[in-house]
């Protein structure tokens, strides 16, 4: 598994995209919204429930330390609305993914979106990308 | 770690702004399902006659009913047209709670919302937190809503009772004043040929309106308006009464459903605990700092 981080980017920028997740019910508190990691990892686990979904995925660092990150999405119902489904992610897997990482710095964050091995991009709905919308900014569940 | 990602950060929000990566699909959307945007210059048959029936979605989209930072009419978002008109009891009750959207957002392992876990969300919460592709049945007797959001259902007693409210004279098989109840107790009546309206009370208080932790007593009184301009669509007005809490009356959504196809299948959107308690292990609390592994 030669997998290494991509992108080492966790800037803060204005939130250009507005911030309108599909889902989340544990509310926005917990995360860093103006930042972005990007990289490549190996799928542990895709688990497909409510309250949401979540993949559990290993990225390995230049130094070849292997970083064990979980990365949520919404509900089922959401995510099929974006195009996901149960089998778009295989343990195994090799993807590139961004995410919206949680602020108190351990590996954890939200989908922004991800590219999956035969390239297609897969819109994680956290306002990674517009039109991800709920009503009012923020997420729901 | 992580530390290092930031210490090399860059604009990474300019490069995902400039270069967002391609999407599946245009607009986020329910499959097999049609929506106002599909259907533009369309001109609709007229509605039928005190008809409610068929599968409902929000017609603007999946997510036009999500209502994550409080009812949509009134999300809690600081500005001043939505400052709900509290009763003292209703801002203190409103500070106590702890949502983990809204203005008084706190991290979720903070929270005291009643919801998580499972816990009903009863109604009205589930029309202002979260409406999602609904069918209804009528029946002489009664209106039956049944909600995607957690798979839940309601009853709407058309059969001419009245609300519950007099211990001499019990209209629903059991001494006044009722037992409270999650969902309350609802009856509702047509007032014209396609405008139904229906009240409802006996709540139990232990429940939020919405999502930013919204208060409401045990003397919660609930208007839902139901008008059908035409045969598609399906114009829904809730609005809460509840002198305990707040001042007037104030309307919390104005949502326009559109009707889908008698053989529209609702998906399945349960709340288990098994699978709750994975994801608050494996994600939610870890986020929040805790760890419980």
């Amino acid at each position: 598994m030669k997998v290494k981080l991509v992108n080492r980017i966790a800037g803060t920028f204005l939130v250009l995209i507005a911030a309108v997740p599909v889902g989340a019910h544990h509310g926005n508190a917990a995360f860093d919204s103006d930042k972005r990691v990007t990289m490549k990892g190996t799928v542990t686990e895709w688990f497909w429930a409510n309250p949401h979904c979540f993949l559990q995925f290993d990225v390995k660092e230049d130094s070849g330390n292997v970083v064990h990150w979980v990365a949520e999405t919404s509900n089922p119902p959401d995510m099929i609305n974006h195009g996901w489904s149960k089998g778009s992610l295989k343990v195994g897997d090799q993807v590139t993914i961004t995410v919206i990482p949680v602020k108190n710095g351990k590996p954890i964050g939200r989908i922004a979106a991800v590219v999956l091995p035969n390239g297609q991009t897969l819109d994680g709905g956290f306002g990674g990308l517009p039109g991800a919308a709920g009503r009012n900014s923020g997420a729901a569940k | 770690m992580t530390r290092g990602l930031v210490a090399s950060a860059v604009a990474l929000g300019l490069v995902s702004v400039l270069s967002p990566p391609a999407r599946t699909q245009d607009v986020p959307r329910q499959p097999g399902a049609v929506y106002d945007f599909d259907r533009k210059g369309e001109n609709p048959a007229p509605a039928p006659r005190h008809d409610l029936t068929g599968v409902w979605e929000p017609a603007g989209g999946p997510s036009a009913g999500v209502q994550a930072t409080g009812a949509g009419q009134m999300p809690s978002d600081g500005k001043p047209e939505h400052e709900l008109p509290f009763t003292p009891l209703g801002r203190q009750t409103f500070i106590a709670h702890k949502p983990t959207f809204g203005v008084t957002q706190v991290p979720s392992a903070l929270t005291n919302d009643p919801m998580p876990g499972c816990n009903p969300q009863g109604f009205p919460r589930i029309v202002l937190h979260n409406f999602r592709t609904s069918r209804i049945i009528q029946t002489p007797e009664n209106v039956v809503i049944l909600y995607e959001f957690n798979k839940k259902w309601r009853v709407i007693w058309t059969d001419g009772r009245q609300l519950p409210k007099d211990p001499e004279a019990p209209t629903w098989g059991q001494p006044d004043p009722p037992e409270s109840r999650w969902w309350g107790y609802s009856v509702g009546k047509w007032v014209d040929d396609n405008t139904f309206v229906a009240e409802s009370n006996g709540f139990d208080d232990r429940t939020w309106l919405d999502n930013a932790g919204r208060p409401h007593s045990d003397g919660l009184h609930v208007i839902e308006r139901y008008h059908r301009p035409d045969r598609d669509h399906l114009e829904m007005t809730i609005t809460i009464d509840d002198p305990k809490m707040y001042t007037r009356p104030w309307v919390a959504v104005r949502l326009r459903l559109r009707l889908q196809v008698p053989t529209f299948d609702i998906r399945e959107m349960e709340c288990a605990p098994i699978e709750t308690e994975e994801y608050n292990k494996e994600f939610a609390e870890p986020a929040a700092g805790i760890d419980s592994k």
